[in-house]
């Protein structure tokens, strides 16, 4: 089904009479959908991406970070920018609905404002509505797609593979899919998505002799242009996720093998090479200054969202980096204008979906509830109600993971808890009921083993110093893209800007400082090591425990490290 | 994939890899044993590791290229591949700054030989990887960092 202006406004006043969901003042909804949604095509090549929408298939709410740093050259720049520094970059007015939509500002207002984001049955209406008025029109997918839900968990990845093939997704690339293993996504891509979805990866090689595991790119004809997607996965997964999960599979960022790539694609006639990238956004810049030849790198696993697109200068000309945010919060729309075998000019516009300016498309609305319908009542157990606002996203622990590592320190009966820096995990409002699904979103993953473990406080330094490099290295190369681990007992400061074993001091527990070499009791979960495999009950049973007891969870202070050399980081805001 | 290739070198078995490139005389056996350098296997510092091959001090060439992980997968299997560009390159010596010995790999190359080798090297820590080269009788080199993680906590 494709659909026209007429018939997009006809549907959304259907669903306003019908006292679905809604905004309250039809009239502004309407006239703010409008304003969103009516995108002039230009040019005659287009491409849609989205990108780590992690399994959410309902429409949710999602903060963006108010602590996202900048080091070295990335200091100031695009995407380390929060708040009202963001807006002014970006010539956003405050306090609008896309402010809401960038930026954390005043977010719980804006939240009950402007209601949920996202949803796979309002953003398949708002494919359907760009792929009507663009003809040829495809969906990229970079990836994250089928882990980050109860639901994507227990049917094996089944129904994110069957919604993405209803949402009509064209082309895709891989990070935390490679968590199902190799055989289930190997198995995925030759019967379900054969000739229906293409994945690319021109980065994962096998570990013997570096034979390709994935297509590099592929090249689709839109319009009579030729148009390569080169795949790039994320190049660290066998590092973030655990090996032994694709313990044939090499990774990599693999600078000479994209350069080889975009030649390949340009002397098999594409006319544009876009790149559908899960680097990073850092890591694309980098990448977008050192490999000729791409016209746009698509780009995703910082969860950035990014209302323009980066303009970076290399050696072949200029190419221009996209990052489009996350939990299917926004749909990019890129129109080329190719003249003379080569893209002429570009018009680039992230939409935010807002689930009630969007109305749920019919068939894919019937699928998700049909997806969900035997796993209703475990979906659906009240566990407790938030008091505060529960998010996970921003550089240190936001509050739904320091709502984790309370729940690890008394469970586990710790004296310091660590939780893994994921940038995924939807937010709650104050006065919400959390939910089994809810807690999901946070901690649906493969390896979701709980452990405790007896910890020297030099091991304790070793590990916070270790992923402050993957976060804070000046050479973004040798960044993973997640945020800093999340910490409950242990107090600390950090030195971002500090060479590698340098950054963190001043650790505390208690009021009293760790001792090197003296043992702590350290709570975590999400092992890597296949020999941690099991080492305890899952952690959301571990947090529905302690959550079912607590009843109502109070607001709770954010265990923050002390940052040191950050003032006046446009990265962070309080 | 290529399967078939894959299942020829397993059922090579005990002769193994650098068994089949001397069966089809790419490299004579002798050659793979005669450079031997204990001084050099064992020496404990830079310093030490490149006098014992005869390096000194060697300047840095930008011909010298090196291709390894920024990260690695597996410390204990780290691919690390060097290039030299440089006009009668005659021996190629890969070191790893932070291992307790740090000379991984030497390379004698008869003359006429591409200059590209590659090899698997074991890394306990972050360090430096030197590619050190000779040619035409002096020496040079160039490193690249490879980090060595803990892992987890990724996106």
């Amino acid at each position: 089904m494709s659909m026209n202006r007429r018939e997009f406004m006809q549907l959304l006043a259907i669903a306003a009479a019908s006292g679905m969901t809604l905004h309250s003042n039809f009239a502004r909804a309407e006239k703010a959908a409008e304003a969103l949604y009516e995108l002039p095509r230009f040019g005659n090549v287009s491409l849609l991406h989205m990108t780590d929408c992690h399994a959410q298939l309902l429409p949710i709410y999602f903060r963006e970070p108010n602590v996202n740093l900048g080091v070295g050259d990335m200091l100031g720049r695009a995407p380390h920018l929060v708040g009202e520094t963001f807006l002014k970059h970006y010539g956003i007015k405050p306090g609008g609905i896309e402010a809401h939509a960038f930026t954390y500002l005043d977010f719980v207002e804006a939240a009950k404002t402007y209601g949920k984001v996202g949803g796979f049955a309002h953003l398949s209406t708002l494919v359907k509505k760009m792929k009507a008025s663009r003809p040829g029109a495809l969906l990229l997918d970079g990836g994250d797609t089928w882990q980050g839900s109860g639901t994507a968990l227990w049917t094996d990845a089944q129904d994110m593979v069957d919604a993405c093939k209803l949402l009509g997704v064209d082309v895709m690339t891989l990070h935390w899919e490679s968590t199902y293993g190799a055989e289930r996504v190997k198995e995925i891509e030759d019967q379900d998505f054969a000739g229906k979805i293409d994945i690319v990866a021109q980065n994962v090689k096998t570990t013997d002799f570096e034979d390709p595991v994935f297509k590099p790119y592929v090249i689709k004809n839109i319009n009579g242009v030729p148009v390569a997607i080169v795949g790039q996965a994320f190049p660290y997964t066998p590092i973030a996720n655990p090996r032994w999960m694709t313990p044939d599979w090499s990774f990599g960022i693999q600078e000479e093998g994209m350069q080889q790539a975009v030649d390949a694609a340009r002397a098999d006639g594409a006319q544009v090479v876009v790149v559908l990238s899960h680097n990073g956004m850092d890591v694309d810049l980098k990448l977008a200054s050192r490999v000729t030849g791409i016209d746009a790198i698509f780009g995703g696993h910082t969860h950035d969202g990014m209302p323009a697109p980066t303009v970076v200068e290399n050696a072949g000309g200029k190419t221009l980096v996209t990052n489009a945010g996350s939990n299917g919060k926004f749909l990019g729309v890129m129109d080329f204008d190719v003249k003379d075998g080569k893209v002429a000019d570009f018009r680039y516009k992230l939409l935010p979906v807002f689930s009630n300016l969007l109305p749920a498309d019919p068939e894919m609305a019937a699928f998700i509830d049909n997806t969900r319908a035997p796993f209703l009542e475990k979906l659906t157990e009240k566990l407790a109600v938030t008091e505060g606002l529960l998010y996970r996203r921003g550089n240190f622990n936001g509050s739904w993971d320091q709502l984790i590592v309370d729940a690890l320190l008394a469970e586990k009966d710790a004296e310091i808890a660590f939780s893994p820096g994921f940038r995924w995990g939807t937010s709650l409002l104050p006065g919400d009921t959390i939910t089994m699904e809810h807690l999901l979103d946070q901690t649906a993953i493969t390896y979701p083993w709980t452990t405790l473990t007896d910890m020297s406080g030099e091991m304790i330094k070793t590990v916070l110093e270790d992923v402050a490099d993957n976060l804070f290295n000046p050479d973004p190369y040798y960044q993973q893209g997640g945020d800093m681990v999340r910490v409950g007992g242990l107090q600390y400061s950090c030195d971002p800007n500090a060479a590698m074993g340098k950054r963190i001091d001043n650790m505390m527990l208690n009021g009293k400082p760790i001792e090197a070499d003296k043992t702590y009791k350290v709570a975590g979960w999400a092992p890597v090591s296949e020999e941690a495999k099991d080492s305890g009950p899952a952690v959301w049973d571990v947090v529905a425990n302690y959550l079912r007891a607590q009843k109502v969870v109070s607001q709770r202070p954010l265990n923050l490290p002390t940052l040191k050399g950050m003032e006046g980081n446009p990265g962070v805001a309080v | 994939m290529n399967n078939q290739r894959r299942d020829t070198l397993k059922a090579g078995g005990s002769l193994g890899m650098l068994g089949l490139l001397a069966a089809v005389g790419l490299i004579k056996p002798e050659m793979a044993q005669a450079a031997w350098n204990k001084d050099a296997f064992d020496a404990k510092d830079m310093d030490a590791a490149l006098a014992a091959v005869g390096a000194g001090k060697p300047a840095e060439s930008a011909e010298i290229s090196i291709t390894a992980p920024d990260i690695a997968e597996n410390g204990a299997v780290v691919p690390v591949g060097v290039v030299s560009k440089l006009p009668k390159t005659e021996y190629i010596a890969i070191m790893i700054e932070k291992n307790p010995a740090m000379l991984a790999a030497s390379f004698t190359l008869p003359e006429g030989t591409a200059a590209d080798v590659q090899t698997r090297v074991k890394m306990g820590q972050t360090s430096n990887v030197f590619a050190v080269v000779k040619a035409d009788g002096k020496f040079y080199m160039t490193k690249k960092e490879v980090k060595v993680t803990l892992g987890g906590c990724g996106g």
